[in-house]
């Protein structure tokens, strides 16, 4: 099945993103398919390189991009949201990419299940 | 329809909102600090108790270990995995985050 | 994207019953604009959408804001221009308006009040789900 995802709140303030990582590799581990990501409202602070966590703590941004490149999960970040909190390209960490909000209308439509991670 | 819980009972409506507007038979998956209401003695256990006469109620179990509260599982509470999560993922034909 | 774009394929002409459950207050939080500008680009998809209104999301609907003070945009106009969109179908769940004293009188769009079993219902049909 496919099933798509879709984060709205920054990593470490929040379990969000946590817990959506841990549900999209487990869904690939069960022979899922999970298209995409989509990261929004806060959500788009999961995808800057620039992130530095205690090296005792999980790295969220660095698993993302690990998922993405093991599985070719699309992991796109909204760009209204992500221009707003000063997410541009350059600051990408690997995997990610910048697109409109119609990628989650379109995961919506094409995936089988779309689920909400969030606050 | 696979309704999904993810804030403490005690602090915000969402369990209660969720509970309201969940139809007979569905099932209610809380995680995060939304297990706390799946555990003995807090208020929210009467709600919970009662919601189960009509509704599947699940707890993340890696949310209760994390938060020490496993062995405060209310009776009747189905505790899964992640791989449980995404079984009542694709078993339901949608689901919903009240966040 | 175009491998992901493989992997998708197929959704052509697909028409889904959207819902998009707004349960925040405007301001306070981004949510409600956030959720407002992925509802308007739904309408480009030519979706079966519909809007929810409960808890405090209610709140976002009432008439005569004044956002000049807080130096904060004023989006609810925005809700009257949903119709130009085709988006018509707004809900709002009767009890959360009763908990805060509102009536449709309140409120600047026209909108379907249903109660608690109506919206469960409402909810139960639809195939994809998306909340702020």
């Amino acid at each position: 099945m496919k099933i798509g995802i879709m984060v709205s709140e920054g990593p470490y303030n929040h379990q969000a993103s946590d817990t959506a990582y841990l549900f999209a590799r487990t869904a690939i581990e069960k022979g899922h398919k999970v298209p995409r990501v989509f990261f929004y409202h806060d959500g788009v602070n999961n995808s800057t390189k620039l992130t530095q966590p205690p090296q005792d703590d999980r790295n969220v941004v660095n698993r993302w991009s690990k998922l993405a490149e093991e599985h070719g999960v699309d992991l796109v970040v909204c760009i209204a949201a992500g221009m707003r909190r000063g997410i541009t390209d350059d600051i990408l960490a690997p995997g990610f990419r910048i697109s409109g909000l119609g990628q989650l209308v379109e995961a919506g439509i094409q995936c089988d299940r779309l689920v909400t991670f969030g606050d | 329809m696979l309704h999904i819980v993810n804030k403490s009972a005690t602090e915000r409506n969402s369990l209660e909102s969720c509970l309201r507007m969940a139809t007979k038979g569905s099932a209610v998956l809380l995680i995060e600090d939304a297990v706390y209401a799946a555990t003995k003695g807090g208020v929210a256990a009467a709600q919970i108790q009662a919601a189960m006469a009509d509704l599947q109620i699940y707890a993340l179990g890696p949310d209760l270990d994390a938060r020490g509260m496993s062995a405060r599982v209310l009776d009747g509470v189905k505790v899964v995995d992640y791989g449980g999560f995404v079984d009542l993922v694709t078993e339901t034909n949608a689901c919903q985050s009240w966040l | 994207m175009s491998d992901m774009m493989d992997d998708m394929e197929g959704g052509e002409g697909v028409v889904k019953k959207f819902m998009f459950v707004n349960r925040k207050a405007p301001h306070g939080t981004i949510y409600a604009l956030e959720g407002l500008e992925v509802v308007l680009v739904s309408a480009a998809f030519d979706q079966d959408v519909s809007m929810v209104f409960a808890d405090d999301g209610v709140y976002e609907l009432i008439k005569g804001m004044n956002t000049k003070g807080i130096e904060v945009k004023d989006f609810s106009k925005t809700y009257r221009a949903l119709d130009g969109y085709d988006i018509e179908k707004l809900y709002v769940e009767k009890a959360s308006m009763d908990a805060r004293g509102l009536t449709e009188a309140d409120l600047i769009v026209d909108v379907t009040v249903l109660d608690s079993a109506e919206m469960a219902n409402l909810m139960a049909e639809q195939d994809v789900v998306i909340s702020y």
